[in-house]
């Protein structure tokens, strides 16, 4: 399978202070692929490679084949790369449904166009409507963001991140805070998209990467340390050795 | 729709419309209150020049204290336009207006991807900087002398040229003005563009990894912000037919941030105009009985800094009804935290 989006051989130096050694990736289309590894292993560090927050000291990213390396945020994210962040980032003045307006691509073109009323499109309301009602949301467009509870904020994030029309989506711990109710609803939703776009979550929760991934991958020192598909991984003498063996 | 979602579509407001019907009753009574028309013309523009400050502060979060330079720019723009290229009236205030794009686009290409502490501190540094330019380079702007003899150009619409001489001719022009900046302005922070200044103000970072050029917006806004405030200068020249250095300095800056906060800014459209008619009348009505006047109205605005940051406008908005989840007490708490914090 040819790759939607590949990273290789990266680093990522801060000052003298190596964080990512050495990482190369693939994921392809349609794959939803898992990214676990210890707390400080450089996992977050590797998808601000990724989507553009920091430009690596030294390899190469590509989506479809093109270079994106040291590209900025925005415009990595106009090419069809969309991420959430570990810690809640809402807009959170905004209801659930301006969270998403804000998202579309369609308001993103008409950015300047200062004469257009926002309110009046019904484009971008109908559109916000359906994202709402995809991740579980509708009826509660009107919600202030930061009104909105733990879990209906957690899939509200995902909205947003799905609002600007990716290919691929980068997922920081969705999970993260959630109560087993709330894991258990993200993992139907994540489920839910799985197919329609290529997916990458970063998780603890290894019940829930398990039951979802085509393929994940252990990162750790800023290397790879194993990847392939759950029940390869099951394997692995490293992730035997680690609190993952108490899944089995 | 709800109302709001309404009014935001609309060229012109109910409120803005009867806002403006108002004014133009204004000469008729403001003599009659013990006021004096050159007093509405003061307010309308400094009304203009807030609401073009609180395109920075209240809708991108971003903090501009050095503002009043750009005023002050539109006021030599004007004058210096009218004394050594063209007296007409058009053309100076199209020279106030640019100047203060230009200098604002110059200053923002230097701060935009900055923000919170390290913006206001370097907004106030660059501000600083034109003032003392302003005193110093005598030959040009006159210095401390001020710049003198600018004239209220009459305004020829080809068909009629109306003499501005008159205060109340002169409040009629700069309403026109003001009513045509307050529609554009309405327009504005409804469009995308406003939308996305506000998702900046509260994540810049999800911003820009939905896809905004933050950096842009940033520039752009700010480049607007002082073109406007410039037009705003240009028009004060002309009221009071000469420009000082003094509406440059770090002083009159924290007025313009005065009048919006205490207006309620942070939270409501409405709040620069609200301000700047406060200010300006408490400076006239305290100002008669005390000479002290500003340090009541200094401490009016320590109290709603403590206290309501929401602004007068904010107060008002409580009173008619409680936004869910959160009152306009607290989000005014909020934004004003979010200003100074510099978060991404
Ligand atoms: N901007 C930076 N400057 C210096 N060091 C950094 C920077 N960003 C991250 N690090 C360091 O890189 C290491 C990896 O951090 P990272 O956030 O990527 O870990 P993680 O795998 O996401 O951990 P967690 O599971 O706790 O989220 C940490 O030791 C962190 O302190
Ligand atoms: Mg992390």
């Amino acid at each position: 399978m040819s790759a939607l989006f590949e990273a290789d051989r990266l680093q990522m130096r801060f000052g003298n202070r190596i964080v990512l050694e050495d990482i190369t990736l693939r994921f392809g289309p349609g794959e939803l692929c898992g990214i676990m590894g210890p707390n400080g292993a450089g996992k977050t560090t590797c998808f601000n490679v990724l989507t553009g927050r920091y430009r690596p000291s030294r390899g190469q990213v590509r989506l479809d084949g093109e270079d994106i390396t040291g590209l900025r945020p925005h415009e990595i994210a106009r090419k069809g790369v969309s991420r959430s962040f570990q810690i809640m980032n809402l807009f959170n003045d905004f209801t659930a449904r301006d969270n998403i307006v804000t998202a579309l691509p369609g308001l993103r073109r008409r950015g300047f166009d200062v004469s257009h009323a926002v309110a009046a499109n019904s484009a971008f309301a109908d559109q916000a409507e359906v994202l709402l009602e995809r991740v579980g949301l509708a009826g509660k467009g009107g919600v202030l963001a930061r009104s909105l509870s733990y879990g209906d904020r957690r899939a509200l994030e995902i909205g947003v991140a799905l609002a600007a029309a990716p290919r691929i989506l980068f997922l920081d711990e969705p999970t993260s805070g959630l109560g087993s109710d709330g894991t258990a609803r993200l993992a139907a939703l994540i489920g839910s998209l799985k197919g329609q776009l290529t997916i990458v979550i970063i998780e603890h929760d290894m019940r829930f990467l398990f039951s979802l991934a085509d393929r994940i991958s252990v990162i750790h020192w800023g290397q790879v340390l194993a990847q392939g598909t759950p029940q390869m991984l099951r394997d692995n003498e490293w992730v035997r050795n680690s609190n993952l063996g108490k899944l089995q | 729709m709800d109302k709001d979602s309404r009014d935001s579509s609309r060229l012109v407001t109910p409120a803005m419309l009867g806002f403006i019907v108002l004014l133009c009753t204004l000469p008729l009574w403001i003599g009659k209150v013990g006021l004096y028309p050159y007093l509405g013309i003061e307010i309308l523009i400094w009304a203009l020049y807030a609401l073009s400050f609180n395109l920075l502060l209240g809708y991108s979060g971003l903090p501009s204290f050095g503002h009043g330079a750009y005023f002050g720019i539109g006021a030599y723009a004007f004058g210096l336009f009218q004394h050594n290229i063209v007296p007409s009236l058009w053309l100076c205030l199209m020279a106030a207006l640019g100047a203060g794009l230009v200098a604002g686009a110059m200053v923002a290409a230097f701060i935009s991807h900055r923000r919170g502490i390290y913006y206001a501190f370097m907004t106030i540094a660059f501000g600083q900087v034109f003032w003392v330019v302003a005193i110093k380079a005598h030959s040009i702007t006159g210095g401390e002398d001020g710049l003198l003899r600018i004239a209220r150009l009459p305004a020829d619409f080809g068909f009629a040229n109306i003499d501005l001489a008159d205060n109340t001719a002169l409040f009629y022009f700069v309403l026109a003005i003001f009513a045509l900046a307050l529609i554009g302005l309405w327009r504005l922070v409804n469009s995308p563009y406003g939308r996305i200044l506000q998702a900046i103000r509260q994540n810049e970072t999800r911003a820009a990894f939905i896809g905004h050029n933050v950096w842009l917006y940033k520039f752009t806004v700010f480049s607007l912000s002082a073109g406007l405030s410039a037009l705003a200068g240009g028009l004060f020249a002309m009221a009071q037919t000469s420009a000082f250095p003094d509406v440059m300095s770090l002083h009159y800056s924290g007025y313009v941030v005065m009048m919006t906060l205490i207006g309620g800014g942070l939270v409501s459209f409405w709040g620069p105009v609200i301000g700047a008619a406060l200010f300006l009348l408490a400076r006239d009505i305290i100002g008669a009985v005390t000479t002290g006047w500003m340090l009541w109205f200094g401490l009016l605005f320590m109290a709603v800094v403590l206290f309501k940051p929401e602004g007068v406008a904010g107060w008002w908005q409580g009173l008619r009804q409680r936004t869910a989840g959160m009152s306009g007490n607290a989000t005014g708490f909020a934004r004003l935290r979010a200003l100074l914090g510099g978060r991404a």
